[in-house]
């Protein structure tokens, strides 16, 4: 059953705690065409949970990510009533506090690590500089040992390793490890296994939502797939042409009485398919 | 009725390092949708390279719709015709510069096709369509139209043979799911054989008939049958 507003800000309110990120009446549009925008006034809370951001491309999931984090460039602008991290007003953020902030409370982890990792650099360089950045007080190379151990990576070849020569999954891991090295309270995943294969998808999605998540830390994740989102999330909102359609706990997604969030469960195709038309959804309907 | 037979095919991309298809052998019918699937780097795409006519330095025995491809030569005869492939990505595999008109009006001149307008726009309107779209660029399409196109491209010739090489996995779950009833829909009107390479079991259970588990090498490690198929 969708939740309205309200019941998932209370929830969060119930337990005792602010939310880490507090989203109000999010628009993100291009200077171009003012009058339709690409996400348009959204609003949501993120507290120390797992929260999956669904729906198709071009919906507005990355973009919603992106202007979160400060990081939209022209033609494109966000505006919002309200938009808090830990109670700090982001929207009057100096490109200074920006800086302090990402890679260091705030995380982002992408899609594709052989493009998201810079190619002449070692893995240790990598993480290293992350550190650099934000904390020189720590012992840097125990720290990119310790981060790299923490998600699976324990070999010391790696740290001397370059991206080329690690695998799909070993990219994605190092990318990981690189954005927990600061010990961020938000991490941003957008579509973090859609360039992995099946198996490396589990294992990597095990990691970041269930291994090397604290319970200190929030988890934005952002993916098309709502099986997965489903199984790794504690709750999801689902996004349809840039608003907020439909969201609810995950295990109650299957069960979803709103047409697209239906559609968008059961159109994984099986074995139990074969032979049948797999849903889809008429656009007509959910259109406004 | 046999589509595709191959015995004993060795391809090696590289001269002197292990080959990336070893002594493969492989029948496929008529009429079916066969599925291969395995690791990224187990040979797949190369085997359909090879039954495309697109890498034709192979060893070893290839029969393709009772023609016999020989290596080192080009497909000849209705063969190049007969055998047509869709591949992963889309915007890779359509000229960048080329409207949709330009990409589907040019095979259309090679076959010399009467009232190729005509044929074009029945092409675009079978794949689900709108025939106002032929002056786009592929830029301007969303990724499952752009995979429309190709399909509408690959089904110009009336091809017997039909190779998808991860037709969908560049595509959301929903748009998949079009991209696959669509699919369905093409292999009931036209009588085509199809042969399926995915990493995504869920897609290869769906589609196919049989399928093929590949390992190291091209090694075919197990065959699936429909029942197999339906556990999945």
């Amino acid at each position: 059953m969708p939740w309205p507003m309200d019941c998932a800000t209370s929830a969060i309110r119930a337990m005792g705690e602010r939310a880490l990120l507090s989203v109000r009446g999010l628009t993100v549009r291009s200077i171009a065409a003012p009058s339709r925008p690409i996400v348009d006034s959204i609003s949501f809370d993120i507290g120390r949970e797992r929260v999956g951001l669904v729906g198709e491309s071009g919906s507005g999931k990355s973009l919603t990510a992106r202007a979160v984090m400060g990081l939209l460039s022209r033609p494109l602008e966000a505006l919002a009533e309200r938009l808090e991290f830990e109670g700090a007003d982001l929207q009057s953020f100096t490109q200074r506090q920006w800086d302090r902030l990402r890679g260091s409370k705030m995380a982002l982890v992408l899609q594709d690590a052989r493009y998201a990792l810079n190619p002449v650099l070692s893995i240790g360089r990598q993480i290293e500089e992350m550190l650099l950045l934000h904390d020189r007080t720590v012992d840097r190379m125990r720290r990119v040992r310790e981060v790299l151990s923490a998600v699976g990576l324990a070999d010391p070849g790696v740290v001397r390793a370059y991206p080329h020569q690690l695998s799909g999954g070993m990219g994605q891991r190092a990318m990981l490890a690189m954005m927990l090295a600061n010990g961020p309270t938000l991490l941003i995943a957008d579509e973090p296994t859609s360039a992995l294969d099946a198996d490396l998808r589990t294992q990597v999605l095990e990691l970041m939502c269930n291994g090397a998540l604290t319970p200190s830390m929030g988890l934005l994740l952002i993916s098309h797939d709502l099986q997965l989102v489903a199984r790794y999330c504690d709750r999801a909102i689902v996004l349809y042409r840039g608003r907020i359609v439909d969201q609810g706990s995950a295990a109650h997604l299957s069960n979803s009485d709103h047409p697209y969030t239906r559609a968008l469960w059961s159109c994984a195709p099986s074995g139990r398919t074969h032979g049948s038309r797999l849903p889809v959804f008429d656009r007509r309907r959910i259109d406004p | 009725m046999t589509a595709v037979a191959v015995e004993s095919l060795s391809v090696s991309l590289v001269n002197g390092a292990p080959p990336v298809i070893d002594s493969l052998s492989l029948a496929v019918t008529d009429g079916e949708v066969f599925g291969l699937v395995g690791p990224s780097g187990c040979g797949k795409s190369t085997l359909l390279r090879v039954l495309a006519g697109v890498n034709r330095d192979w060893r070893g025995s290839v029969e393709l719709l009772h023609h016999r491809p020989q290596p080192h030569r080009r497909f000849s005869g209705s063969l190049r015709r007969e055998v047509q492939m869709v591949f992963q990505d889309p915007y890779a595999s359509l000229h960048p510069r080329h409207t949709v008109a330009r990409a589907l009006l040019e095979p259309l001149r090679l076959l010399d096709a009467e009232r190729p307008r005509e044929r074009m726009i029945q092409a675009l309107s079978e794949v689900g369509l709108d025939p106002a779209i032929v002056s786009r660029y592929p830029h301007e399409l969303s990724g499952g139209q752009r995979q429309r196109v190709a399909i509408a491209r690959a089904l110009l010739s009336s091809p017997r043979l039909l190779l998808l090489d991860e037709p969908t996995s560049a595509l959301d779950l929903s748009v998949q799911a079009e991209i696959l009833n669509l699919l369905d829909a093409v292999k009931s009107v036209h009588a085509v054989t199809m042969i399926l390479v995915s990493h995504d079991m869920g897609v290869i259970a769906h589609m196919c008939d049989r399928a093929a588990v590949m390992g190291e090498g091209g090694r075919i490690r197990r065959l699936l049958g429909r029942e197999e198929l339906d556990r999945l």
